[in-house]
């Protein structure tokens, strides 16, 4: 049902699809996990009708190496997930981010660990989006706090996954995933589209996909294209091939968890609203930021000077926006799903200056804006 | 060219035996491409020059598939141990085979884990020593062949080193064959498998396998049983069935169609 | 208009969360006003517990979820046990009395209305009592217009049913616009 001027009602999951297919999604493997599932069965009609593939997997692990592969065949590709399976496919993330194939990977956060809480929301995979893998590698994670701006960060995820070569976490959650909104979606010739920087070289004139020659970040061949490249989950030199050479090792590290730190500025987002003259400013992400809206507005209702920072960026962790929005505040409160997560990094981006509060809520409840404003007024 | 496998390592004639196949039937190196798990015959791929990707542990045909969906147009081969295959990778297996998606497999079958030294693998057999198997092991192997067949494989073989002119043959069908094809080929490992069981060096090895080894139209014409330890070699089973990426571009067919109905 | 908080709640294939789109619908996309729709559910695919929660305000909608509900409409006995509760006083609560005996606090406004009667009586079916229900909500509220309500049935529904829905839309509206003798009583 589309409205005058392209108004729609739509949910969290349906608009990253449009997201994903306006960013020029060609392939998608998944396994059914609530919440995310109606980003797959979307995408299993969609896909065919623009001549993408689809397919279910047998399991997680599956799914993310199908990625993996089909992105290195050429094909902007994309899984989506929950907590349970996010854990499964983190041994592929790993390999994607060593190997620097470009994919998009949606977690739909649910209350765990374990199984948890099928259909109840949770903002607990945070951390695990930073380091669920194991070994140091970049991180790019975003997390949106409307259905509208699920499909602008999705287009957003396949950008960066593009540019920089790396896999890029979207973390939704239950609420925002199942939520149904009003959305405008621009037209398609309105959306930026990044792609892959291709091979500068004909085939057999000295490509490598791991070499950046001036740059940082290497363009990538599709298999197929007669580059004959090797690839592998294994530190490897600039050749590709793999290396036991402890300073190509190190330079392979530093450069891809550089490549995103050197562009920490232009991947972090965050808004802000009422910091100026704040003695309290409320750091929020994800749902948990729109009852913090209200929460902000109350409080200042109620003559306390309260400000609100949103977090969009999730990682890298946007630590200087953070520390320089927050400066004048007396209290940092941080509300959030969970039992302690970004709290740490607002910590830590503050360095001791500032105290920071934290406000946690588990058991699959959003938290209301009474139980943030009682916090702020607490505070 | 230096490489990581061992003296006597049966993992270079089953190589040697896939490049030969590969150019007999012709295939385009730049239209082919090469997945591997992780274990010593998962190194392979970087020996040979095609596109070649060394994925996790297990995880050879997960990846294989996204690169076969993605672009059906390529040659996709799996190179995998029986460890990466059986173990830790046999949900894939059975599922790749379900599928009847084009990818030839290749397991090289050591019956060990021969990276890590020597433990068991669901190939070894009952009773046999590994670095896992002090007394003896308890566990009951796979035939892989039959697993393959079962879980619905079209072309299903097996070859062993010694056999390496059959293995040529064999995985020369396996890659004309138009859906999922599995190459079973015993590879001898004599550095944990051979000395820990006193079985002798490769030559040792590789005549048990040529002592051992019966004919599949020689196995089945006899009306007993094999024995024991006995093994059939040669093209086990082969049917027609639709292959999924050709089932695949039905469904982009009918997604055309109901786009241009609606 | 200020927020309106509605929650609609019953069993799980009465179809509710369908209700809650279409009406959500109606107000974002007929109306030009901001909607947000949420729901819960259980693990059952059918049966068990269902709700669903639509917001609707000209202003931009933070808190996506209702609390305490301007309009509470009830179409099983356990879903008013655990919802009646919530209403806010002075808030409206709509009760299927096909399957509810209502106890409403006081000052609310009370419909009482045989929602799924009504539907069998008027559509043959005891399916379309989500679709009444919504003619009976928006005419005892006017939270969305008739036009934009009307729409949003007709855009929804599955096709060839659109004539039957609309039908079972305009008999949920008269039974708050002329309560029948002992079927709608506003108190």
């Amino acid at each position: 049902m589309v409205g005058a001027g392209g108004v729609r009602l739509m949910q969290g999951n349906e608009a990253c699809v449009e997201g994903a297919l306006a960013a020029g999604l060609r392939f998608f493997a998944g396994y059914p996990i609530t919440p995310s599932t109606e980003i797959a069965e979307l995408l299993a009609e969609r896909l065919p009708q623009v001549g993408g593939a689809f397919i279910q997997m047998e399991d997680e692990l599956a799914s993310m190496g199908a990625v993996v592969g089909a992105s290195l065949a050429g094909l902007k590709a994309m899984t989506a997930t929950s907590g349970p399976g996010f854990s499964l496919k983190q041994e592929n993330i790993g390999f994607a981010a060593l190997a620097e194939v470009p994919c998009v990977i949606v977690d739909v956060q649910r209350v765990g660990p374990s199984t948890g809480m099928p259909t109840s929301p949770a903002q607990g995979d945070v951390m695990q989006a930073r380091w669920g893998t194991h070994g140091d590698h970049p991180t790019v994670a975003f997390t949106p706090w409307s259905v509208s701006e699920t499909f602008s960060l999705t287009v957003t995820c396949f950008n960066v996954a593009e540019e920089l070569r790396t896999p890029v976490i979207l973390l939704l959650d239950e609420v925002i995933g199942h939520m149904r909104e009003k959305v405008v979606l621009p037209p398609p010739e309105a959306v930026t589209v990044v792609d892959r920087k291709k091979p500068a070289v004909p085939p057999g004139e000295g490509y490598s996909a791991y070499d950046p020659g001036d740059g940082d970040i290497p363009p990538l061949a599709a298999f197929g294209d007669g580059y004959r490249f090797h690839v592998t989950g294994l530190l490897h030199d600039r050749s590709g091939f793999p290396t036991n050479d402890p300073e190509e090792a190190a330079y392979l590290l530093n450069r891809i968890c550089e490549k995103v730190e050197r562009r920490r500025a232009r991947l972090t987002m965050i808004e802000s609203r009422d910091v100026h003259g704040a003695d309290v400013v409320v750091v929020a992400y994800g749902c948990t930021a729109r009852p913090a809206s209200r929460a902000v507005r109350m409080a200042r209702e109620a003559g306390i000077r309260a400000g609100l920072v949103r977090l969009i960026t999730l990682w890298p962790f946007p630590r200087e926006d953070v520390a320089r929005l927050t400066a004048g505040a007396r209290r940092i409160l941080v509300p959030e799903m969970n039992l302690g997560q970004i709290v740490h990094e607002v910590e830590s981006a503050v360095a001791g200056r500032i105290p920071v509060v934290h406000l946690g809520k588990v058991g699959g409840v959003l938290m209301t804006p009474e139980e943030i404003f009682e916090a702020v007024k607490g505070v | 060219m230096p490489h990581i496998w061992c003296a006597g390592c049966g993992h270079g004639i089953v190589m040697g035996c896939l490049i030969r196949a590969i150019d007999r039937v012709g295939l385009d190196k730049n239209r082919t491409v090469i997945v591997s798990g992780i274990g010593c015959s998962s190194r392979a791929p970087g020996y040979m020059d095609f596109d070649t990707l060394h994925t996790t542990h297990g995880r050879a045909l997960a990846f294989a598939t996204g690169v076969k969906m993605a672009n059906p147009s390529l040659n996709v081969i799996v190179i995998a141990g029986d460890g990466d295959l059986a173990a830790i990778g046999g949900n894939h297996l059975i599922h790749a085979a379900r599928r009847n998606i084009r990818i030839a497999t290749v397991c090289f079958d050591n019956s060990t884990y021969g990276m890590t030294s020597g433990q068991y693998s669901p190939m070894t057999p009952t009773g046999k020593f590994a670095s896992t198997a002090p007394y003896g092991n308890i566990d009951r192997p796979f035939d892989l062949c039959e697993l393959a067949k079962g879980a619905g494989a079209t072309y299903v073989a097996r070859g062993t080193t010694y056999h390496a002119s059959l293995t040529v043959n064999l995985i020369a069908k396996a890659l004309e064959h138009n859906g999922f094809a599995f190459v079973d080929v015993l590879s001898q490992c004599p550095t944990y498998y051979g000395r820990r069981n006193k079985l002798g060096g490769a030559v040792e090895m590789m005549k048990w396998y040529k002592d051992n080894a019966v004919p599949v139209q020689a196995a089945r014409q006899s009306p007993e049983p094999l024995p024991p330890g006995r093994f059939m070699i040669g093209e086990l089973f082969t049917v027609t069935a639709p292959e999924y990426t050709d089932e695949y571009a039905g469904v982009l067919e009918r997604a055309r169609e109901r786009e241009t109905r609606a | 208009m200020k927020r309106t908080e509605i929650r609609l709640a019953g069993e799980g294939g009465q179809g509710l969360i369908l209700a809650g789109i279409i009406l959500a619908e109606a107000a974002a996309v007929y109306d030009g006003a901001n909607a947000v729709q949420t729901q819960s559910y259980g693990p059952e695919s059918r049966g068990g517990a269902s709700k669903a929660e639509v917001i609707i305000s000209e202003d931009e909608i933070d808190y996506p979820k209702v609390n305490r509900p301007d309009i509470l409409l009830v179409m099983s006995q356990l879903a008013h046990d655990k919802y009646i509760g919530d209403l806010r006083p002075g808030g409206t609560l709509i009760a299927d009395t096909s399957n509810v005996t209502p106890r409403a606090p006081e000052g609310a406004r009370v419909f009482e209305l045989p929602l799924t009667d009504i539907s069998v009586n008027t559509t043959g079916r005891a399916i379309a009592a989500n679709i009444v229900a919504l003619g009976a909500l928006v005419a005892a509220t006017g939270v969305v217009s008739k036009d934009a309500i009307e729409k949003a049935v007709a855009a929804r529904v599955p096709a060839g049913t659109v004539e039957v829905n609309l039908r079972a839309l305009n008999a949920g509206m008269e039974v708050v616009r002329r309560p029948a003798t002992g079927s709608g009583d506003a108190h």
